[in-house]
């Protein structure tokens, strides 16, 4: 299957003079479609840095990232922005739900940015909500939901939009590991798709059995690339 | 309305209670704005009482009056004058000065005088009781029943007092549209009484009154009359001529000031603070946005939305309540000055867009500068 999205040597420093820090140095690595990719590594590694990096988020100090083989990075911000907004899901790992909507609105949010007029933003946000099974939970605010719940909606809004690539931060930190659990399993077996291609920022070393491929960052390199199913 | 509008509607109004502190912060200063310019305008208003109640087109007076309370006299020749320009329907002299009346119960009571054309009592006022005729009899006064009609003892047709000395009588009760500023009562009588009764310099006409023929006159009277080194104002030039004074060349006009600039800077501490506030609680969601796709531009369109929705409530509710108010006042207090102009609207309009505009600023910056990768990092 094909190459999702490829990094080229990516660098990024942070501070200035003695403070100056690097964050990320001179990663290279690859990831397919269909495939579901875990970044892992101790607090302080890189993780964070290099999927805003991936994303569009954060500008590299050198290197390149390419997305179905067009270089992100030299887009510019608005172009970068509509890029993020059709073709990347985000799953924040405090969730960033809003409050004062309803569950269903928050789901309908990428979609409403795409400029879908809003009853057909909100009838698709309805499916993607029976999709991870919260329905019955559409008018609700989403503080009324537990943590699993929130969760899930988070992936819903990610996925409405139909993204090629999501991006996952740490997304079972703040869940019991049986619900952890659950969230990644129906994230493989629901979520993922032969034309999607997922990257999961974690270390939480309980979920790491339902990855393709894991990539081990230490001190801002990616020290190996293990395939899980060689050693399965 | 668009679906990002749509949001940063629901964003604003669900949040109740920042929205109601943002409303109470716009629509107090909308109320106190208006309040306080409304009533100087009601207290303009009175200032200039005697030339709305005589009701007369255009105004001749020395180049030197300032309100029409202050008049300087003029001397004979520029009625005749004035007579005789052209477009001049007609033009009549008019006494306006003040006396002291000694009521039977032997008190003192200051009062101010007009003295009507004999021949045609133009800017007389409405009679309530008694004939207009009867100004004509000997010692014969209109007294005005407004609210300082008590202050003679409310006085009913045949009622007898002293004015300078002379005697005087009531021969009728009349109404005006304006209550005079300085509380004092109100007598009319006749031209040739009020100059052959009241000690006066040697000038005694205090204005001369012209209609014109025309609208389109009024301006060559103007110009005629400045030809004669006199001045003609129209009824509203005189009544703006008369406020201008006040605002600018008394106390009135910098404390009317002080207490808008007050209000606003209260209304805009509250709804400004609350705004930003509101901003700060939701900026990683806005920054949520930005990562997801959301365009600087669309975030800035959603905070002056709210800010202008915000605005547009707080003033229309703060317009409100000052109406409601205002009329409440009046109904209680018959004296009571107070009027809502088209001009007090607008100060409070823009003082309301330069809130919005400083609260949507600051708000904006803040989103402006947000990092999204900061949402990855809590
Ligand atoms: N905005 C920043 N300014 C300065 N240093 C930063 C910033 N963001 C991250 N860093 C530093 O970069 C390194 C990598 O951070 P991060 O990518 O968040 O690691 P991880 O997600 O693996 O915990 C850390 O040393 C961190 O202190
Ligand atoms: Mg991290």
């Amino acid at each position: 299957m094909g190459v999702a999205i490829r990094a080229n040597s990516v660098t990024k420093w942070f501070g200035q003079g003695p403070l100056r820090t690097l964050a990320v140095r001179e990663v290279s690595f690859e990831a397919r479609f269909g495939e579901l990719l875990y970044i892992v590594g101790p607090s302080g590694s890189g993780k964070t840095t290099l999927l805003s990096i991936l994303s569009g988020i954060l500008r590299p100090d050198t290197g390149t990232v390419e997305l179905e083989g067009h270089d992100i990075w030299s887009l510019d911000a608005d172009s970068l922005a509509q890029l993020r907004l059709h073709k990347i899901g985000f799953v924040f790992q405090d969730y960033h739900l809003f409050p004062r909507l309803t569950t269903l609105e928050n789901v309908a949010i990428p979609l409403i940015l795409q400029r879908v007029p809003w009853q057909a933003a909100l009838q698709q946000a309805a499916s993607h909500l029976e999709i991870v099974g919260l329905r019955d939970r559409a008018d609700l605010p989403p503080l009324k939901l537990s943590g699993g719940e929130q969760q899930r909606v988070a992936i819903a809004r990610a996925v409405v939009s139909r993204p090629d690539l999501l991006i996952l931060d740490e997304p079972t930190a703040s869940l019991d590991g049986d619900t952890g659990r659950r969230i990644i399993e129906f994230v493989k077996t629901e979520v993922l798709n032969e034309h999607r291609c997922i990257l999961i920022v974690t270390h939480d070393s309980r979920i790491l059995e339902y990855s393709d491929r894991i990539l081990h960052m230490e001190d801002g390199r990616v020290r190996q690339v293990e395939d899980h199913h060689a050693h399965g | 309305m668009s679906g990002i509008l749509r949001i940063a509607f629901k964003l604003l109004v669900n949040d109740r209670g920042k929205f109601a502190a943002l409303l109470v912060g716009i629509t107090f200063a909308v109320l106190l704005m208006v309040m306080v310019t409304s009533m100087f305008a009601g207290v303009m208003r009175r200032a200039s009482a005697t030339v709305i109640n005589t009701g007369s087109g255009i105004w001749v007076m020395d180049r030197a009056v300032n309100t029409v309370a202050n008049n300087i006299p003029l001397p004979d020749y520029v009625l005749a004058a004035v007579r005789s320009i052209e477009g001049v329907k007609y033009a009549v002299p008019i006494f306006t000065g003040s006396a002291l009346a000694k009521l039977p119960n032997g008190d003192y009571q200051a009062v101010s005088i007009i003295g009507l054309d004999d021949s045609s009592l133009t800017g007389r006022p409405e009679l309530i009781e008694g004939h207009i005729e009867d100004i004509y009899a000997d010692n014969a006064f209109i007294v005005v029943k407004d609210s300082e009609y008590q202050k003679l003892g409310s006085p009913h047709v045949g009622a007898e007092f002293e004015v300078n000395d002379h005697r005087g009588v009531i021969v009728g009760v009349g109404r005006v549209a304006s209550a005079g500023l300085f509380g004092i009562p109100t007598l009319y009588t006749t031209y040739g009484r009020a100059v052959q009764d009241l000690p006066s310099t040697r000038f005694t006409m205090s204005y001369v009154l012209v209609e014109p023929k025309t609208p389109k006159d009024i301006a060559s009277i103007t110009s005629q009359v400045a030809a004669l080194g006199y001045l003609a104002l129209t009824k509203d030039q005189f009544i703006q001529r008369t406020s201008a004074f006040y605002k600018y060349q008394t106390g009135v006009g910098i404390n009317i000031m002080l207490m808008t600039v007050i209000s606003f800077i209260v209304g805009l501490s509250i709804s400004g603070q609350t705004f930003y506030t509101f901003i700060l609680e939701n900026l990683d969601k806005f920054g949520a946005l930005k990562a997801i796709g959301a365009r600087s531009r669309e975030l800035i369109a959603m905070i002056l939305f709210q800010a202008a929705f915000t605005g547009l409530t707080g003033y229309g509710l703060g317009v409100g309540l000052c109406s409601l108010l205002i009329a409440a006042a009046k109904m209680r207090l018959p004296s009571y000055a107070a009027t809502v102009t088209f001009f007090n609207l607008g100060v409070a309009f823009v003082m309301v867009l330069i809130i919005t505009g400083v609260a949507s600023y600051t708000g904006i910056r803040r989103v402006i500068h947000i990092e999204p990768f900061d949402v990855f990092r809590s």
